[in-house]
């Protein structure tokens, strides 16, 4: 073997450094899914009737459906859906009114995580939501951006004191019976976020939930909402980390955003890095997401960017419905598989309003045994005149035992429209690699300094705290503070 | 400062280097000329640490240093730099991200202090001035869709940058324009020192009118088969490397 080669493989190699568990007190209920835990799980959050309703209708609904094996390049055994827990929150000691009251072994854990959320809370301009297993146990800054009107809390909060709005917007864009997980979460769904920026207000601060998950054989299907009214803008990111248990979990996470008035803009930043399995695939989170957006208004927009390095099995993807004339939809997004890790993620542009335009920019990146696919629809409705839509699909081979797929699915039922796709492979060459040690670099910040190049124009749209943490991830020294 | 003895390589099982003995001086410029394929880029590659090249016998010391026994890495903070015949493209990071990175990888190397950004804006600027280097080119990513003179161009702009001790130039003038080579020759020539030696990897006379070698040695089938001074390449420009073959079959 080469040494470029060894160098790769090492890159590869790289441990899992979230993967400890914390000592935290649950509350479980007990293994299993059947009507009666579906209303146990209700009943705990003190739900109104018509949400039960909503959970039931869906739940009934699954048990007729049957788990999906949508693509043959992505394969893994059924999974046991009796043999998962469905809820389990940190045990409180009583009713928490501060962040001084939450359990310190859970402080510790996020700050180990690097989101210390009292710090965050005094130093920082970002409002942390955090889910730790199924449960939202801290929502800082929650006073300030009350003055401007933006709601930002756990969903179970916006239930109980938004109804009205969680009412009108559930299900709007990803309706109960959408697909298999969807439904899933629809039925169980424990926790997540709930934003909402009224009209003309610029959220002054990036929104930020940390998802964990801690306890063993649970399942986490928290339920992300976030509504944009005319002329508002927020952004909101969003992270993920869970131990390493040898066991397969299941995440199925529903993300619904509505950018509803005209000029309405959401940007949704996620970097996922959920416990991928260890080398030799054993463990690890399937996650199997929908995020979907729709923007409804005239001129409004919503952009997706993600940075996606966990997880044993990813399906996701996350898609815009342009439905307002002049809408914009992005996605940005970088995948990176190794060992036996399998992602198959993409977008879904639906252009239904006229000049809506869309822009694709993917960015996948195989290592070790890794299968990475990117999966994408560019669909352009027979009224949406003078669409616009600019795929880039580029993948980069670390290695010769890994794989990239590319599968883009484009239907344009008009003659105005444009529809341009590019995609390309390529492979870190030894040429390369030897470039810049000739040059002093050692071999493995060689790989590094051309893996995030290779990211960069998906790096640059995120937030730039995100931004280094995405690239640390990646294991990638920091870039741009020259040229 | 060099000191190559006896060198044998081989690449896919072929032998391509079959016993090469130089010695370079500090101060000195020496020109490699030889038939395609003869083993120039070869000699470049061995000396710099690509390991597609195995060794298989011989030495080389570099100020005393056994140089084989050091990684690619080591030997560009020791000093030696090579403008590559074919530059490599990197996508995405840029030309001053990458020289940064490779000026404090090699002061890292030496134990000396990193640069700052400023302090390096400072002095990639004083560089570029002198090799007339558009600015443009140091904000675009490594060689990317850079023009054949250009990216060679860059070579020569790295090397001045990183101020090394011995300078391979693997066809360095093929690709360039009139005015290009003569700019690049200049940077070349600034370079010259009584501390640092040069070996010009060269196919043409004309790059030498400029950037003036004390040898010349001619490379045929992987062995020096002449060495001479500058008038060398004259020779060889006028009658081709058969006479020097011819000569060769005769001993
Ligand atoms: N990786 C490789 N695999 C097989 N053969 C190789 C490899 N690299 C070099 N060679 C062979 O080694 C020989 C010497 O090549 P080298 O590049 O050193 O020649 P050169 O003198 O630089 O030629 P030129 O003037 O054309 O640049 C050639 O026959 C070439 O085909
Ligand atoms: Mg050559």
């Amino acid at each position: 073997m080469t040494t470029a080669t060894q160098t790769i493989e090492q890159f590869a190699n790289k441990e899992y450094e979230w993967g400890f568990v914390s000592d935290i007190e649950a509350e479980a209920i007990p293994k299993g899914l059947s009507e009666d835990v579906v209303r146990l799980i209700s009943t705990k959050k003190k739900e109104p009737q018509w949400l039960l309703d909503w959970r039931l209708k869906a739940y009934r609904y699954w048990t007729t459906m049957e788990e999906p094996r949508w693509w043959p390049n992505v394969t893994f055994p059924p999974v046991d859906y009796q043999n998962m827990i469905y809820y389990s929150a940190p045990k409180p000691k009583k009713q928490l009114k501060s962040l001084d009251e939450v359990d310190p072994e859970m402080l510790k854990t996020f700050e180990k995580l690097g989101i210390s959320l009292d710090e965050q809370k005094r130093l920082t301009g970002v409002a942390v939501d955090a889910v730790f297993d199924s449960v939202s146990v801290a929502t800082t800054f929650r006073g300030k951006l009350a003055e401007m009107g933006v709601i930002f809390c756990s969903f179970s909060e916006a239930v109980q004191n938004h109804p009205e709005l969680v009412k009108k917007y559930l299900g709007s864009v990803v309706p109960y019976n959408d697909n298999y997980f969807a439904t899933l979460n629809s039925a169980v769904f424990s926790d997540g976020s709930f934003a909402y920026i009224p009209k003309g207000v610029r959220c002054p601060m990036e929104l930020s939930t940390y998802f964990r998950i801690n306890a063993k054989e649970t399942g986490q299907f928290e339920r992300t909402l976030i509504v944009c009214e005319e002329g508002a803008y927020v952004s909101y990111l969003e992270g993920c980390t869970a131990p390493i248990r040898d066991e397969n979990q299941l995440h199925a996470a529903v993300v619904e955003l509505v950018s509803v008035g005209e000029g309405s803009q959401i940007k949704y930043s996620t970097v996922q890095n959920w416990y991928p399995g260890d080398k030799d695939g054993k463990g690890g989170i399937y996650n199997f997401v929908t995020k979907r957006g729709a923007c409804r208004g005239r001129n409004s927009k919503i952009s997706w960017t993600q940075v996606e390095t966990g997880s044993a099995i990813t399906w996701k993807y996350p898609s815009c419905i342009l439905i307002g004339d002049d809408s914009v939809g992005e996605f940005y997004s970088v995948a990176l598989t190794n060992h036996k890790q399998q992602a198959d993620t993409g977008t879904k542009m639906i252009h239904v309003g006229k000049n809506t335009s869309s822009t694709i920019v993917s960015k996948g990146i195989s290592a070790g045994r890794g299968q990475n696919t990117y999966r994408g629809q560019v669909k352009v409705l027979k009224g949406a005149e003078n669409a616009r839509n600019y795929s880039q699909c580029d993948s980069l081979l670390l290695g010769d035992k890994c794989g990239a797929h590319t599968f883009p699915y484009i239907e344009v039922k008009n003659t105005s429209s444009t529809v341009e796709h590019e995609a390309s492979t390529s492979k870190i060459g030894e040429d390369q690699i030897f470039y810049c040690k000739q040059r002093g670099l050692s071999a493995e910040d060689a790989v590094s300094m051309i893996v995030n190049g290779f990211c960069k124009e998906v790096f640059k749209e995120l937030p730039m705290e995100f931004a280094v943490e995405a690239k640390k991830l990646l294991g990638v020294s920091l870039e741009g503070s020259v040229g | 400062m060099l000191t190559i003895r006896n060198l044998h390589a081989k690449v896919a099982d072929k032998d391509i280097l079959r016993g090469i003995n130089l010695t370079v001086k500090s101060g000195e410029v020496h020109a490699i000329m030889g038939p395609n394929g003869s083993g120039k880029s070869t000699l470049a590659g061995v000396l710099t640490g690509k390991d597609a090249f195995e060794v298989t016998e011989g030495e080389v010391l570099f100020e005393g240093k056994n140089l084989l026994d050091m990684k690619p890495e080591e030997r560009a903070g020791e000093g030696i730099f090579l403008a590559f015949q074919y530059p490599v493209e990197i996508p995405g990071v840029t030309n001053n991200y990458f020289l940064r990175a490779s000026v404090n990888s090699v002061r890292k190397y030496r134990g000396e202090p990193e640069l700052d950004a400023a302090a390096f804006l400072k002095l990639v600027k004083a560089k570029a001035k002198v090799l007339h280097m558009p600015e443009d080119l140091l904000k675009r990513a490594v060689n990317e869709g850079f023009s054949g003179g250009e990216k060679k161009r860059n070579e020569i702009f790295q090397m001045a940058v990183l101020e090394p001790k011995l300078c391979i130039l693997d066809e360095t003038d093929s690709g360039l324009d009139i005015d290009a080579m003569k700019a690049v020759a200049e940077g070349v020539n600034a370079l010259r020192s009584k501390d640092r030696a040069m070996i010009v990897i060269t196919h043409y006379q004309r790059l030498l009118d400029h950037i003036v070698p004390d040898f010349v040695h001619v490379l045929s089938e992987g062995r020096i088969v002449k060495t001479g001074g500058k008038g060398l390449a004259l020779e060889l420009e006028a009658h081709g490397y058969d006479p020097i073959k011819a000569g060769m079959a005769t001993v």
